[in-house]
């Protein structure tokens, strides 16, 4: 029975062959069940550290310290992004943030940032898993600025917390960039917690439809797309919508569309 | 727009319109405060409640809450109101209506009073009764009705509670949907189809599962009907390419424009249903199409807007959807009812009421209405709440339910009912599965004469070479 089942196993995640215990399910497999379902809640709930992530991307060496004055665009040896500044959402609290999709996509005042000129900017949004980003983003950051040809100029990311896809609308807009990514954690499921997405928007401005993004997601290590492939395929994108002067639905990203997965909409 | 008003304790509240007056009239929940449309408080709400008791059932033929010039559905369900069928309840107001129907449901005749009358209810009357309706009456009036369809099989007879087998893959890996459906088989589900969602929307990708399901349920003389829930052009294609199709699958919302958002209009699901109805493959019926819905699905379009642009509440939305699965004669009528997140349903309390609400108007429409009883991680709920709304859904008289390995769909990323759920149900609730299909199970030593279905290991079952055909 057991080698019966795991052999079929082998071809799909689905929990088949869970054996009963009367009309229910044995002790063993609804607390495997249960487990997985809190670690997706706590995936949903936990909130961003961003002192922390804020840290590790300095650390990296992806970006520059607080002190380190005028790092990046000049594309020297150090790092080649500036410090984090940050931002938050309208959405005050993680209960409103679930409730309140449409005060996630604006934020809360003004946003503070660094004006700039910069051909990219970057978006690290908590989203629906801030363990997505705390855990992927500073290795997916990294290898988006590699893989972006060092002609571009790139502006220092935003960290947005309480964020859905759209505030990076909002923060391109006044960071000034023609292009911005979004690095955002995806909707938790019970097999994967911490998978992150990337949406990319051409001239980034407020009111700007889903329809005008294109979508990298899945990204997760191990078992999902890598750091590298992800960042080839979003730089693909992003030389694409610079020559298209659009992105969306218009924009294509042929060399390995069999690969990607459809956009999360509830994300957006 | 006419004008309702309403004073409660000294307040007097005013409402404008029907549009307006249902909305407030909503028990709480995410999607209509998000749509900017719910009471203000508590006791507004119970004022609009107290409000539309006193409105006419006949008003909802003359305030459409979504202009008839402008939408399709508006004009399906007004262009086909059947006045005779209304006549038995055309002086009676809202809360009128909740009486007379909560003085039928103990009635042994019911069922065929209800069954006539469905042709003179509107979308709007049903969600409007709804509205005044505790749980239990929900539950009482859908219990009384008799909606019943077939194909290979019989959904809906009393005493009985049929399962979509639904056996996901993230790749659409034939082996893992074989290994998948055999699970489900040999725990009993699988009566009211055995239906994939396909992870690629590709037409062969479609086409491998239809001939990969097609061939276990032909091998085995499965009395069930199979489908692969692609977009309805999607399926016309494949049955003109001769591909076999039991079921034609739709998603369908309550505006024009929200179906346009999923890619259909009347017309092409009329064309649909006459593709489908052209194989004439149905044995014990030609109820050949498969048809979901959900609450927040026209919000999430952003094509909720009734009169002068006002929003209208997303259960009344809702329930127009089941005027256009109404017209094409379903099989199966599932609202997915937790599927999208909690910013339309946010908690295991909003989802249990909503799954009520749709299975009662659905099946006051006249619909073989079935319920996806399920939840998102980012939900206030979790599968005690499930555990609630299928023990309620149970005892309503559900025509069919979900049922994937272990409740969780690793394809779609959420859960939903298990095989084990369906087991259980079916135990505590003393149901069976459908008539064709439960001599099936016995047939092939699955069942015995209880109807309880027997633990049979899969390495010594005769379903078990099932999984090589996806080799």
């Amino acid at each position: 029975m057991t080698d019966f089942w795991d052999e079929l196993r082998a071809t799909t995640q689905a929990r088949i062959g869970l054996g009963r215990a009367g009309d229910g399910m044995p002790t063993s497999r609804v607390l495997e069940f249960r487990l997985a379902h809190a670690i997706a809640r706590d995936a949903v709930h936990d909130p961003l550290d961003v002192d922390k992530l804020i840290a590790e991307l300095v650390r990296s060496g992806v970006c520059a310290g607080p002190d380190d004055g005028e790092a990046g665009e000049s594309g020297g040896a150090g790092p080649r992004l500036g410090h984090p500044t940050t931002v938050t959402s309208r959405a005050a609290d993680r209960a409103e943030y679930l409730r309140r999709p449409d005060l996630g996509r604006v934020p809360a005042g003004s946003p503070v940032v660094p004006r700039s000129t910069a051909d990219v900017g970057f978006v690290l949004a908590d989203g629906l898993s801030a363990r997505a980003l705390a855990t992927h983003g500073p290795a997916l950051l990294s290898a988006l600025v590699r893989a972006l040809p060092p002609t571009l100029t790139l502006a220092p990311p935003v960290i947005a917390t309480q964020a859905r896809v759209g505030l990076g609308d909002h923060i391109g807009a006044a960071l000034g960039v023609g292009t911005v990514l979004v690095l955002i954690g995806e909707r938790p499921g019970l097999s994967v917690a911490d998978s992150l997405g990337v949406y990319l928007t051409h001239h980034p401005e407020p009111g700007r439809a889903d329809s005008d993004r294109n979508c990298v997601s899945n990204i997760h290590a191990p078992g999902g797309l890598a750091y590298e492939v992800a960042a080839r395929v979003v730089a693909g994108l992003v030389a694409g919508a610079r020559q298209l002067g659009r992105s969306g639905v218009d924009l294509k990203d042929t060399s390995r569309a069999a690969e990607l997965s459809t956009p999360d909409t509830a994300l957006s | 727009m006419v004008r309702y008003t309403q004073t409660s304790r000294g307040t007097t509240y005013q409402f404008d319109g029907l549009v307006d007056l249902m909305a407030k009239a909503t028990p709480l929940r995410s999607g209509d405060e998000l749509a900017g449309c719910a009471a203000g408080s508590d006791a507004e709400r119970v004022a609009a409640q107290l409000a539309l008791a006193e409105v006419p059932l006949r008003q909802f033929l003359d305030e459409p809450l979504v202009p008839y010039e402008t939408d399709e559905v508006t004009r399906l369900i007004l262009d086909t109101h059947a006045p005779d069928a209304f006549e038995p309840v055309k002086s009676l107001t809202v809360g009128g209506f909740r009486d007379w129907l909560l003085d039928l449901a103990p009635k042994p005749q019911a069922g065929a009073v209800l069954g006539a009358l469905a042709p003179g209810l509107t979308p709007e009357m049903v969600a409007a009764v709804s509205k005044l309706m505790r749980n239990q009456d929900l539950i009482a009036v859908a219990r009384a009705t008799r909606v019943t369809t077939a194909f290979r099989s019989t959904v809906g007879l009393p005493g009985r509670l049929a399962t979509r087998l639904q056996p996901n893959h993230p790749t659409d890996d034939l082996r893992g949907i074989a290994a998948a459906t055999l699970d489900g088989l040999l725990l009993g589900c699988g009566d009211a189809v055995i239906g994939v969602n396909p992870a690629g929307d590709s037409p062969q990708t479609c086409a491998d599962l239809l001939h990969l399901l097609d061939g276990i349920r032909s091998a085995y003389d499965i009395p069930t009907q199979t489908c692969v829930l692609t977009h309805v052009t999607t399926t016309i294609g494949l049955i003109e390419a001769g591909v076999p199709v039991d079921l034609v699958f739709q998603s369908v919302a309550g505006t024009q424009a929200a179906n346009q958002g999923f890619g259909v209009d009347l017309a092409l699901l009329r064309e649909g249903h006459e593709a489908g109805l052209s194989l004439n493959r149905g044995t014990v019926g030609q109820n050949v199409m498969y048809m979901e819905t959900g609450q927040g699905s026209a919000l999430s379009a952003d094509a909720h807007r009734g009169v002068n642009g006002r929003p209208v509440d997303q259960q009344t939305l809702e329930a127009r959807a089941y005027a256009v699965c109404r017209e094409f004669e379903p099989l199966l009528v599932n609202t997915v009812v937790g599927f999208i997140g909690p910013e339309y349903l946010y908690d295991g309390k909003q989802i249990v009421r909503a799954g009520l609400e749709d299975h009662f108007c659905g099946k006051l429409l006249g619909l073989p209405m079935g319920v996806d009883v399920c939840y998102t991680n980012h939900a206030e709920a979790d599968q005690d709440d499930m555990d609630n709304l299928l023990t309620l859904l149970g005892v309503a008289g559900c025509s069919f339910v979900i049922a994937v390995p272990g409740a969780d769909d690793v394809m779609l990323g959420y859960q939903s009912t298990s095989f084990h759920d369906a087991l259980y149900t079916r135990q505590v609730l003393g149901s069976r599965p459908a008539p064709e299909f439960e001599a099936w199970l016995r047939t092939m030593q699955l069942m015995d004469d209880e109807g309880r279905v027997l633990p049979v290991e899969a390495s010594s079952s005769v379903l078990r070479s099932l999984t090589a055909v996806g080799r």
